[in-house]
């Protein structure tokens, strides 16, 4: 099993609150994330990709290749935006968690019709907090 | 009954490569490879993990030490501050990738290591870009 991994990073902004919440709710489930105005991390990607090596470039995936389809579908999608503003996360708050799964499902197809399984991504929004989604042994 | 720990022991060198391969002309391999083809380095950093019954005696997977000195052995005297093309029969007729270059470090750990140990190896080249072997049917 021979699987590679990249690292892309944007920094954006997000706000975690509902409209369907209270303020108090939002206050309670939020805490300071809810703050109205929001705030912003340097968040990192990592994205793992499996499958066979190109029996010519000895490559899982082009490097070149992979970052055109993370940069052009994800990176500049997000970075130095405001998150809640994305269509995607029009009905979930973009918590690290549900950014891991939105990438998941916008990279997934492409990467497979480039002959790479995407595993795993794991969402770093700090130094200390990482959110994982897809293979997670 | 088995109760398995993994440890995972860390070296870094440094050395310098080209993606290429040798039967193709140069045009060829920077078509196929594109800056990676000329001569250039990288930092790389090597996380073996191992992965194994502590004795119940001595309460160690593997002596530590004997690990060191094996990594020294097979990877820090072949690799550091070596060319990967020129210093090494690895890369004849395949090219350095990250990817076969993993390969070639789990083959080489894995015929030093007693049988089964070595679970998976990963090969950072450069801060973000990194390679996992893992052994087939590995949990």
């Amino acid at each position: 099993m021979i699987s590679l991994t990249r690292r892309y990073r944007f920094p954006a902004s997000h706000v975690l609150r509902r409209a369907d919440f209270s303020e108090q709710e939002n206050r309670r489930i939020y805490g300071k994330c809810a703050n109205p105005n929001g705030h912003g991390h340097d968040y990192a990607l990592e994205v793992t990709v499996s499958g066979p090596l190109d029996p010519q470039t000895g490559r899982v995936l082009e490097p070149a290749r992979m970052d055109r389809i993370v940069e052009s579908l994800l990176v500049e999608r997000f970075s130095h935006r405001l998150l809640n503003e994305d269509p995607l996360f029009r009905e979930d708050v973009p918590t690290a968690e549900n950014i891991a799964r939105a990438a998941h499902r916008l990279l997934a197809p492409p990467l497979a019709e480039a002959g790479a399984a995407l595993r795993r991504v794991r969402v770093r929004e700090t130094r200390n907090n990482s959110f994982d989604y897809g293979d997670l042994r | 009954m088995s109760d398995p720990v993994r440890i995972t022991r860390a070296i870094e060198f440094s050395s310098s490569l080209r993606v290429r391969r040798a039967e193709l002309s140069d045009a060829e391999n920077r078509r196929l490879f594109g800056r990676a083809a000329e001569r250039h380095g990288h930092n790389y950093r090597l996380e073996v993990s191992l992965r194994g019954e502590p004795d119940p005696r001595t309460g160690m997977v593997v002596d530590l030490k004997a690990v060191k000195e094996l990594l020294e052995r097979e990877v820090m005297a072949r690799f550091d501050h070596r060319d990967l093309n020129d210093d090494t029969e690895f890369f004849e007729k395949q090219p350095p990738t990250a990817e076969n270059f993993a390969r070639v470090l789990f083959a080489l750990l894995d015929r030093a290591l007693p049988a089964g140990l070595l679970e998976r190896v990963r090969l950072h080249e450069g801060p973000d870009h990194w390679v996992d072997v893992e052994r087939e049917g590995a949990a």
